[in-house]
């Protein structure tokens, strides 16, 4: 930091200005994290309280196979959240920012209008399309298969059969992970369009123009021109996507039956079932430590990537 | 600058210094106020000293589940006693006890389930009961006198009860599909895959499959929990999803045919979609009941223990029995209950598989080993 030496006087005036926010981090932050840390090496007492006999057995617990198993199945959703998330918000982002300040706005305001509702609800909506006797299914086995019947009946050809064969049913939508991912893409996704339209909105556009007057053509442009220019924004947003998908225990219950379980899910029930919460504090803190670690070395390499 | 840091460093802590010493400032008074009303003082006072007769309240307010009380007890109540009854509705067992701690006082009478009667006697939110003021005490079925979650009834009475078990479609099934087979027995599971759902409860789910291997919903044993998770495991992919909230809206949807769940929530979508009735199955399940407390900050606590004393009469929970459609623990109302639901196996099963309903009790040491085999089953991926 290039901040001069200030007097006195000075460092107070700062100190009160942001001692309300210092206060707030304290109060919601600071101190919540290091309760969770003394109760982390607890023991879950008889009725559900904590014990304080101080043992490292619930760090131990979280290395068995099968959490390891559970929180490797969270990243991978999270990870294809966020992939899915890149790849639509992205393109989103770049039509939005580059269109006339008015109807950025007017695209922008579109973009917010859905995230008005409350998360569950929104939740509940995908529900109502995925389930069995969903939107979605509804209009496979009785919209499209009576239209493929009628089709077949005119026109009668062999694919008609499969087809037939492959609508009556109703797809395996509800209680999947693609659910689940889907809920998650639809509750995160302006998350990543907001920081990636930042980033491109700001992109200096003379330099493409300049690529392209250097014979790059328009896929060497967006590689080593546009994409490198707004890598800041691609790095907010994917850690923006990232970090709540993992933590996500709502979207898999109700979109995923509960038929899959995530860290979220685990760290819930310790909380509200079993009331162990020291071992629900340690996997906390261990999965913090590892999203710092992974947060700090991901923002290195996209401040690297961007120079 | 080095001192800078240092000084917000000292500030910080002493900011934090602060904080813990409200925080414990906070928490220092709660004790010694509880101390003296605590049931030791309360239950020594009574024999000693003879209480002046005391007097009715002129407003009683009851927290009860919606619609889970025959209208006209209040009204006759009103009129027999002069106490204007005043009621407040809750939709969760969660929702009361979050009520409670948040600090609502002027409730005299709550009913809250028994798990949860477990809980608030742990935290100390219930009076205890003065049996001087509940004659009609008498009345109820030994049988629910001694519960597990609170035993020889000190801190409340029984209210109403119901059990864990099968509700269906009955346009799918022409018989009640009253043993846990039908959920658990691959040959008859599997012809109804993805069309049942379990609860989402790891004390329910796997208590259902422990009483379909014949042991009990209590077992501690480890070996016995083995082969209920793995049982659970394979049961895993021809389940809809694992749902404590809204397992009888499915069955309404035509998303599901069958479901694990409990017999409340089932009559109560029975009320609105004919179609859905409801089993216990034979290899016995789980037993709840609905509780009559009173919460230790309650403004009327005499009052309340004449209600309840009302609601224990015959006539009285004869009446709330036939109004809800739930079971009465009050053996001398059955005489004055509806032949129809006396008859309901669903609600009054018959005496051998009464036998074997069990409460769910407190496993101790074993609770995380349920917990863990439960996210076994959930980890159990196809």
């Amino acid at each position: 930091m290039a901040v001069q030496p200030r007097s006195r006087r000075e460092t107070w005036r700062l100190l009160f200005l942001i001692s309300p926010s210092l206060f707030w981090l304290i109060i919601f932050f600071l101190i919540p994290l290091l309760l969770v840390f003394a109760i982390s090496f607890g023991q879950r007492g008889i009725y559900g309280g904590v014990r304080w006999d101080l043992t490292l057995r619930n760090y131990v617990r979280f290395f068995d196979p099968l959490y390891l198993r559970i929180f490797y199945r969270t990243v991978i959703i999270a990870l294809m959240t966020t992939i899915l998330c890149l790849i639509i918000g992205y393109p989103q982002a770049y039509f939005i920012a580059t269109r006339r300040p008015r109807w950025r706005n007017a695209f922008l305001l579109l973009l917010m209008i859905p995230f008005w509702t409350n998360f569950l609800i929104r939740t509940y909506a995908w529900l109502l399309l995925l389930r069995d006797q969903g939107f979605i299914n509804t209009f496979w086995t009785s919209g499209l298969h009576g239209f493929l019947l009628r089709l077949a009946e005119m026109i009668p050809l062999p694919i008609w059969d499969a087809l037939l064969r492959a609508t009556s049913t109703p797809l395996p939508l509800f209680g999947t992970d693609g659910a689940i991912i889907a809920g998650l893409v639809y509750d995160w996704l302006p998350e990543m369009i907001l920081p990636c339209y930042a980033a491109i909105e700001r992109l200096d556009y003379s330099l493409v123009e300049a690529a392209q007057d250097l014979y790059a053509n328009r896929f060497k442009t967006f590689t080593r021109v546009i994409l490198p220019l707004t890598m800041p924004g691609i790095v907010a947003g994917s850690v923006l996507v990232f970090i709540p998908s993992l933590g996500a225990y709502v979207v898999p219950d109700l979109l995923g039956g509960a038929k899959s379980i995530m860290i979220g899910n685990v760290i819930y029930s310790q909380f509200m079932a079993v009331r162990d919460y020291p071992f629900g504090s340690a996997i906390s803190f261990v999965i913090m430590v590892v999203m710092l670690v992974g947060s700090l070395i991901y923002f290195r390499m996209g401040s690297e990537g961007s120079r | 600058m080095k001192g800078f840091t240092w000084r917000m460093v000292v500030i910080c802590l002493i900011l934090g210094g602060l904080v813990v010493l409200v925080i414990a400032c906070r928490g220092g008074p709660v004790q010694p106020t509880s101390a003296p009303t605590g049931p030791a003082a309360e239950v020594t006072a009574t024999p000693v000293v003879k209480p002046e007769e005391p007097k009715l309240a002129e407003v009683l307010h009851v927290y009860n589940w919606s619609e889970y009380i025959e209208p006209q007890v209040y009204k006759d109540f009103e009129a027999e006693f002069g106490v204007r009854v005043i009621e407040d509705t809750f939709a969760s067992n969660e929702e009361l006890l979050a009520k409670l701690q948040a600090g609502a006082t002027g409730y005299d009478v709550i009913v809250p389930s028994d798990y949860m009667v477990k809980i608030m006697i742990a935290q100390g939110l219930l009076a205890e009961l003065n049996y001087e003021n509940l004659p009609n005490i008498v009345n109820i079925d030994p049988k629910f006198a001694d519960p597990p979650y609170d035993p020889g009834m000190v801190h409340c009475v029984p209210y109403l009860w119901g059990t864990t078990g099968i509700g269906y479609n009955t346009e799918v099934f022409e018989e009640p599909p009253d043993s846990w087979a039908y959920l658990f027995d691959p040959e008859i599971a599997a012809q109804y895959a993805g069309k049942f759902t379990m609860l989402n409860d790891s004390r329910e789910s796997i208590g259902a499959a422990l009483k379909y291997l014949g042991y009990s919903l209590n077992s501690t044993s480890e070996e016995e929990l083995m082969k209920a998770r793995d049982l659970l495991i394979q049961q895993k992919q021809w389940v809809y999803a694992y749902d404590s909230e809204q397992f009888e809206d499915l069955i309404s949807a035509d998303e599901t045919v069958m479901a694990h769940g409990w017999s409340g929530d089932i009559f109560m979508a029975a009320a609105e979609d004919e179609r859905i009735w409801y089993a216990i199955p034979k290899e016995g399940s789980t037993i709840w009941a609905d509780n009559l407390c009173i919460p230790k900050t309650a403004p009327n606590k005499y009052t309340a223990e004449v209600f309840i004393n009302y609601l224990l009469r015959p006539e009285v929970a004869a009446a709330n029995s036939n109004f809800t459609w739930y079971a009465s623990p009050n053996a001398a109302a059955t005489e004055f209950i509806d032949p129809e639901i006396l008859n309901e196996p669903a609600i009054y099963p018959p005496p051998e598989v009464m036998a074997k309903l069990e409460w769910i009790e407190d496993v101790g040491e074993a609770t995380p080993l349920y917990e863990r085999f439960w996210t076994e089953v959930k980890a159990a991926g196809p």
